[in-house]
C-alpha cells in the first residue's frame, strides 16, 4: 500500500522543521516531505505552502524558484494549506516594504496594522503576538475544534479580504481581519496551526484527511 | 474577545539539565528539559523558553540536540537564549526547531548584531533580553554576566532602542529578583513596557501566582515568564492561567 505524501514547500524562507513534525505528528502514515522540487509537489496529495520573514524576499524567492507556477496548478488539483506569510503571498498585494505584489489567488489585500493601534483606549503592541481567538465560518478544517477556539498569531499585517465569502475564519485585533481564508480546495490561515497546541494540530489533521470539497 | 496574556514556563538549562538559582548562584537540579517541556506544554502553558547557562562549545551541541527533541514534540512557541552571538548561532537554533531566539548580552557589545538579525530573520524570531538592576530612584541600568557588570546603560532607552534596532519583543529580567520570589519589579516592568510598542515579557522573582496578576496588570506586561514556582511542583501552568484568569486577565484556558 502506498502511502500519501505532503509536500511542504521550501523556499528557503525559514525554519519548516515545526511544520513539518507537527504535520508528521497528526498523520503519522503520510509521509510528510520538506521540498523545493516542483515534481514532487506536483506529485504530492497535499500541499502546504508556509512562509515568514518579509514578504518582499518570500515573493521575490517564490518567483525565482517559480513557485508560483507550481501553486497554480496545485491550486486546481489538490488540497493547498497556506501559513502566515504563505496566506499573504496568496493575496493579490501587500503594503509592506513599501508595496509587493503577490500570487492573486484571492482578491484583497495586505495591510500593516499600524504603529496607534488601539481597542478601548488601550494600546495596542504591534506585531500581534500570542493567542487569539478565531470565529469559524463552516468549513471542514474547523471539524472538532471548538468555535472561538485561540490560535498562535504573530504577525504585524493583516488580510483585508475583498470577497467576504472568501473569509473562513474572523480575527480581531483593533481591527477586524480575515484569520483564515478559503475558496475550493485552497484554505489558508493568518496562524500558526503548528505553534497552536491541540486546536493547531485538529486542523492540520483535519487539512490532511482532507480531500479539497468545500 | 481580546488577545490573551501568556504564561511562559522558563528552561534554565546547564550541561544538559533543567536547574534554577537563586540571584544566579546556588544552582538546584530540576529534572530532564525535554520531559519537563512537554510537562508545561501539556498543562496548558503558551510558549516555552530555553535558556542556555552552559558557557562550553560542547554544551552549545547539547543544546542543538534538546531544542531538536523538544520541538519534535512540543507544539507551541519556543525561545532559545543563551550564548547567540553570531547571526550562525542564530540559523542553528531555527533550524533545530526554535521559533524564536533571545539575544543578551550580544545585543549590549554590539547593537547592530539586533539590526542584522532582526534583517536577516524577521523582527518576529529576535528576542531581546535585558537584565535590569534598580540603582537609584526609578532608574535602572543593563547589567550582564549574570548580573555581575554593571554597563552603565538605562536600561528603558535601551529597550526603546532595541525596538527601533529591530527587536520584536523584549524579556526583561529584573536581576535584583531573579530567584527570591518576591515578586516582578513592576517599577521598570511598567516603565518599558508603556515605552516600547513590542510585546514585554515580565521575569524574575514570582513567588506565588498573585505575582503573575501583578505583573499584568500593574506592570503591564503582556507575558509574565516563571521557572522555580512551576519547576519543585509548587503550582502547575493550568493553576496559574485559572488564577489569572480569575483576576480577570484574559487567558487561553481551551
Amino acid at each position: 500500500m502506498s502511502s500519501k505524501l505532503c509536500a511542504v514547500i521550501d523556499y528557503g524562507m525559514g525554519n519548516l522543521h515545526s511544520a513539518h513534525g507537527a504535520l508528521q505528528t497528526v498523520a503519522p502514515d503520510t509521509r510528510v516531505v520538506v521540498t523545493s522540487d516542483a515534481d514532487v509537489i506536483r506529485k504530492a496529495d497535499h500541499v502546504v505552502l508556509p512562509g515568514v520573514g518579509a514578504i518582499r524576499d518570500c515573493m521575490a524567492e517564490i518567483r525565482r524558484q517559480g513557485i508560483d507556477q507550481v501553486v497554480a496548478e496545485v491550486r486546481k488539483t489538490k488540497p493547498l494549506l497556506g501559513i502566515c506569510v504563505g496566506l499573504q503571498a496568496m493575496m493579490e498585494r501587500s503594503e509592506e516594504n513599501g508595496g509587493v505584489d503577490c500570487m492573486g489567488l484571492f482578491p484583497g489585500a495586505v495591510t500593516f496594522f499600524g504603529s496607534d493601534l488601539e481597542e478601548n483606549g488601550e494600546k495596542l503592541k504591534v506585531p500581534h503576538m500570542g493567542w487569539n481567538r478565531v470565529e469559524q465560518v463552516a468549513h471542514p478544517l474547523w471539524a472538532g475544534i471548538a468555535d472561538n477556539s485561540r490560535f498562535y498569531f504573530v504577525h504585524s499585517y493583516y488580510v483585508q479580504a475583498t470577497h467576504a465569502a472568501q473569509v473562513k475564519g474572523r480575527g480581531h485585533y483593533g481591527v477586524d481581519f480575515a484569520a483564515a481564508m478559503g475558496e475550493d480546495n485552497v484554505f489558508a490561515v493568518q496562524f500558526h496551526p503548528e505553534k497552536s497546541h491541540n486546536a493547531g494540530l485538529a486542523l492540520l489533521k483535519n487539512f490532511l484527511a482532507w480531500d479539497g470539497q468545500a | 474577545m481580546a488577545l490573551a496574556k501568556r504564561i511562559i514556563p522558563c528552561l534554565d538549562v546547564d550541561k544538559g539539565r533543567v536547574v534554577k538559582g537563586v540571584n544566579f548562584v546556588g544552582i538546584r537540579d530540576a529534572g530532564d528539559p525535554v520531559e519537563i517541556a512537554k510537562r508545561y506544554n501539556d498543562q496548558g502553558a503558551d510558549e516555552i523558553t530555553f535558556l542556555d547557562i552552559t558557557a562550553s562549545h560542547e554544551g552549545r551541541d547539547t543544546t542543538v540536540h534538546m531544542v531538536e527533541a523538544i520541538a519534535e514534540q512540543v507544539f507551541i512557541p519556543l525561545t532559545v537564549g543563551g550564548g547567540i552571538r553570531e547571526l550562525e548561532d542564530i540559523r542553528r537554533m531555527l533550524n533545530a526547531g526554535a521559533d524564536k531566539v533571545s539575544i543578551n548580552s550580544a545585543a549590549v557589545y554590539n547593537p547592530d548584531f539586533v539590526k542584522a538579525a532582526s534583517d536577516k530573520f524577521g523582527a518576529q524570531c529576535i528576542v531581546v533580553a535585558i537584565d535590569a538592576k534598580q540603582v537609584g530612584d526609578h532608574h535602572w541600568e543593563i547589567f550582564t554576566h549574570g548580573g555581575r557588570k554593571a554597563t552603565g546603560i538605562n536600561a528603558v532607552e535601551w529597550a526603546v532602542k532595541m525596538a527601533r534596532y529591530g527587536a520584536g519583543e523584549i524579556l526583561l529580567t529584573s536581576m535584583d529578583r531573579d530567584g527570591v520570589k518576591s515578586g516582578f519589579d513592576l517599577g521598570v516592568t511598567r516603565a518599558i513596557a508603556d515605552a516600547v510598542n513590542i510585546p514585554v515579557i515580565a521575569s524574575g522573582g514570582v513567588g506565588n501566582l498573585d505575582h503573575l496578576v501583578d505583573g499584568v496588570k500593574i506592570g503591564r506586561a503582556d507575558a509574565v515568564l516563571a521557572a522555580s514556582i512551576f519547576h519543585f511542583g509548587e503550582y502547575t501552568v493550568q493553576q496559574a492561567k485559572q488564577h489569572m484568569a480569575a483576576a480577570g486577565i484574559e487567558m487561553r484556558l481551551d
